[in-house]
C-alpha cells in the first residue's frame, strides 16, 4: 500500500539527510529532490489508484480503525497532496542554487523534509490526535525554518510566530480532549458518527469555537493573522513558498475543513462565522497589502486577503462555494509560490527586499519580470488565467447563496489585489534601470526552471474547469466535503 | 472543583503569555497552559475510585481508570518539551542579538 509512504518518505529521508548531508557533498541536494519528486509521482499514483478502488483506508500496525489508528486516502485527501507534493518539488529544485548562500543547507533540507512529512501526515490521517501530532511536527520545523537566517529579524518574528502557533496548538489540544470525553473515540470517522447519533448540543459548539481559534490561528484568518506578516518575509524565500502556498492551507484551511464538515457536521452559524472571518481577511489583507514597501511583506499581506477568499467559498457549504474555495486553494498554492519565488529571484540578484530600490528589473531578468507578471495577473484575476476562474465561481456562489454583500466586498477587493499588484509591477519590473542595478545578472538556471514550470501552471489552471480534462479532479474532492456525516459510512464501509 | 482549578491555571497562562514583558516569563506562560490542558487530559480518563488499568486474570472488568489519556498526554508533553527547548535556544539568540529579555525594546519589525 502507497499510503504509508506518504509520511515515511520525508520522514526517512530527513533521518538520511541529517546523517549523511554533511559530510558528502551534493548529496543533501540530489536525494531531497528525489524524495519530493517520488512523493510527487506517488500523488499522481494515489488520484489513479482511488479511481480504480474508491476510498481507501489503511491500518496501521494491523489495528482495526474505531480501536487503533487508520490513514485515510479519499478524493479531498490525494487533492491536497497533488497540491502539495507539487509546490515542495518545485520547491526543492528552487533551493539547490538559492539556498548556496546559506550555510549548512543540509539542516534546511532536514527541516523542510520534516515540515513536508508533517503537513502530508496532516492530510492523510483519520485520527483526530494523530493529526495534532503531525500539526506539530510541521510547527515546530516551521518555526525553526523561519529563524533558519538566525538575524535580528528572523529570531523576533519565529519567537512571536512561536507563541502565537503553540497557544493554537494548545486550543486544539482542549479541543480533541473534549471530543474525546463527549464520543469517547478518537477516530474522526466514529466521532462524526457518534456525534451524529448524539444530536447537537452546546458542547460541540464550544469545540467548535476552539477549533476555529486553534486551526484560524494557523491558517492566518483574520483576527489572528498577526504572526503571518511577520513570519513568512523573514524566512528564506523557498520556505515563504512553503509557508504561503501549502502550509496556511495544509494546516489550516484544510483541517478546518475536514472537521467541519466530516467530523463535527456543518452548522447555519459554523458557516456564517467562517464566511464572515473570512471575508474580514479578505478586505484587511488587501489594504493593509497596499501600503507596503517590503516585497515579501507586501505578498505576506496578499495571502491573508486570498486565504479569506478560499475561507468564504468554502464556509458558504454549498457545493459551487467548496468547489471555488477548493480551485481558488490550488490556484493560489501555485501563484503566490511563484510570487515568492520570484521575490528570492531578486533578493538573490540585487540584494534588497525594498521596492523603492528597484526598478527597469525585467530588461536584466527578463524570466523573473515576465514569469512575476504571470503570477500577478493570475492573482488579481485578469482572465483567462486561473486565478480569474476561481475567483469568478466564489463571486458567482456567493450569489447564487444569496449573499449579496460577500460576493460585492469579493469583487471590491479583486479590484484592490489589481492595484497593489500593479504597484510592484511598475516599482519592480518596468521604469528605469537604477544605478546601482546595472551589474545584475539574470539567475541561475534551476531557479528559472521552477519560475517557468509554475508560469505555465498559473497560465493553463483554467483548463481545468473544462468538463472531463480536470473537472472530476476538483468535483469529487468538492463532493468529499457536501457529504459531510457520510464519511463515516465511507471510511467503515471499506475497512477491509 | 478540580475542573475549575484547570480552568484558573489556563486563564493563569493565558495571562502570563498576554501582559508580561520577559521573554522567559512568556516561555513560562506557554508551558502554564499546556500543563492545564494536560492536566485537564487526564482528568477527562479519571475515575472516582478507580484502580489501575490492568487486566490480570481472574478479574471483572469495572471501574477502570482510563489509559488512553494517560498515553496521549504522555505523547503531548513530549511535543511541549520539543516546543520549550526550541523557545528556549530562540530566546537566547535574542538575548545575544538584543542585549534584553525585554519584549518591548526586541521590535524591529513593524506593521
Amino acid at each position: 500500500m502507497i499510503l504509508p509512504l506518504f509520511v515515511a518518505i520525508p520522514l526517512g529521508c530527513a533521518f538520511l539527510v541529517s546523517l549523511l548531508g554533511k559530510k558528502l557533498r551534493r548529496f543533501a541536494d540530489t536525494f531531497s529532490n528525489l524524495a519530493t519528486f517520488s512523493l510527487l509521482s506517488f500523488s499522481f499514483l494515489s488520484l489513479v489508484l482511488i479511481k480504480r478502488l474508491g476510498t481507501i483506508v489503511y491500518k496501521v500496525g494491523g489495528w482495526i480503525p474505531p480501536i487503533g489508528i487508520c490513514m485515510v486516502l479519499d478524493n479531498l485527501t490525494s487533492f491536497m497532496l497533488v497540491t502539495i507534493n507539487l509546490i515542495a518539488f518545485l520547491v526543492t529544485i528552487y533551493s539547490i542554487s538559492y539556498m548556496e548562500r546559506y550555510t549548512a543547507k543540509w539542516k534546511f533540507y532536514t527541516l523542510f523534509l520534516l515540515m513536508l512529512a508533517g503537513m502530508n501526515g496532516v492530510i492523510i490521517t483519520g485520527d483526530i490526535f494523530n493529526l495534532f501530532v503531525f500539526l506539530e511536527i510541521a510547527a515546530i520545523s516551521s518555526y525553526a525554518l523561519v529563524a533558519f537566517g538566525v538575524e535580528h529579524e528572523e529570531l523576533e518574528a519565529s519567537f512571536k510566530y512561536m507563541v502565537m502557533g503553540s497557544l493554537a496548538s494548545s486550543f486544539i489540544l482542549l479541543g480533541i480532549a473534549l471530543l474525546y470525553s463527549y464520543t469517547s473515540s478518537l477516530n474522526m470517522a466514529d466521532i462524526s458518527r457518534v456525534l451524529a447519533q448524539k444530536g447537537n448540543s452546546k458542547i460541540v459548539f464550544f469545540m467548535g469555537v476552539l477549533f476555529i481559534m486553534g486551526f484560524g490561528l494557523k491558517a492566518a484568518i483574520a483576527p489572528f493573522h498577526a504572526w503571518l506578516p511577520d513570519a513568512h518575509p523573514s524566512a528564506p524565500a523557498p520556505i515563504s513558498a512553503m509557508l504561503s502556498g501549502v502550509l496556511i492551507k495544509a494546516l489550516g484551511v484544510y483541517a478546518l475543513a475536514r472537521v467541519f464538515f466530516n467530523v463535527l457536521g456543518m452548522t447555519a452559524i459554523s458557516s456564517s462565522i467562517l464566511m464572515v472571518l473570512g471575508t474580514i481577511s479578505m478586505v484587511l489583507g488587501g489594504l493593509l497589502a497596499l501600503g507596503q514597501e517590503d516585497i515579501k511583506r507586501l505578498f505576506a499581506y496578499s495571502s491573508i486577503s486570498q486565504i479569506g477568499y478560499v475561507v468564504l467559498g468554502i464556509g458558504m457549504g454549498t457545493p459551487l462555494g467548496i468547489l471555488a474555495g477548493l480551485f481558488h486553494l490550488l490556484n493560489h498554492a501555485t501563484f503566490k509560490t511563484l510570487l515568492f519565488l520570484n521575490s528570492g529571484s531578486i533578493e538573490y540578484a540585487t540584494g534588497t527586499r525594498d521596492l523603492r530600490k528597484m526598478g527597469g528589473l525585467s530588461l536584466k531578468m527578463p524570466v523573473t519580470g515576465y514569469s512575476s507578471l504571470v503570477g500577478s495577473m493570475s492573482i488579481s484575476g485578469i482572465p483567462p488565467l486561473s486565478g480569474f476562474w476561481s475567483k469568478l465561481l466564489i463571486i458567482l456562489a456567493a450569489i447564487e447563496a444569496k449573499h449579496f454583500i460577500f460576493a460585492s466586498i469579493a469583487v471590491l477587493v479583486s479590484i484592490l489585489t489589481l492595484a497593489y499588484y500593479l504597484k510592484v509591477q511598475r516599482l519592480a519590473f518596468f521604469g528605469e534601470l537604477g544605478d546601482s542595478l546595472k551589474e545584475i545578472k539574470d539567475v541561475p538556471l534551476t531557479m528559472k526552471l521552477s519560475m517557468i514550470a509554475l508560469s505555465i501552471i498559473c497560465l493553463s489552471g483554467g483548463l481545468l474547469l473544462i468538463p472531463g480534462i480536470g473537472k472530476n479532479f476538483l468535483n469529487l474532492a468538492t463532493a468529499v466535503l457536501v457529504n459531510g456525516n457520510n464519511y463515516a459510512q465511507v471510511v467503515f464501509g471499506s475497512i477491509k | 472543583m478540580i475542573y475549575l482549578m484547570c480552568l484558573v491555571l489556563f486563564c493563569t497562562g493565558v495571562y502570563c503569555i498576554l501582559v508580561k514583558k520577559n521573554l522567559i516569563k512568556i516561555i513560562i506562560g506557554i508551558g502554564i497552559v499546556e500543563y492545564a490542558v494536560n492536566l485537564f487530559f487526564v482528568l477527562v480518563g479519571y475515575r472516582a475510585g478507580g484502580r489501575a488499568p490492568i487486566l490480570a486474570e481472574g478479574q471483572v472488568i469495572q471501574n477502570m481508570v482510563d489509559p488512553l489519556p494517560q498515553a496521549l498526554v504522555l505523547t503531548a508533553i513530549v511535543i511541549g518539551l520539543a516546543v520549550t527547548a526550541l523557545t528556549v535556544a530562540i530566546a537566547m539568540r535574542l538575548y545575544e542579538k538584543y542585549g534584553t529579555f525585554d519584549i518591548t525594546k526586541i521590535r524591529r519589525l513593524k506593521g
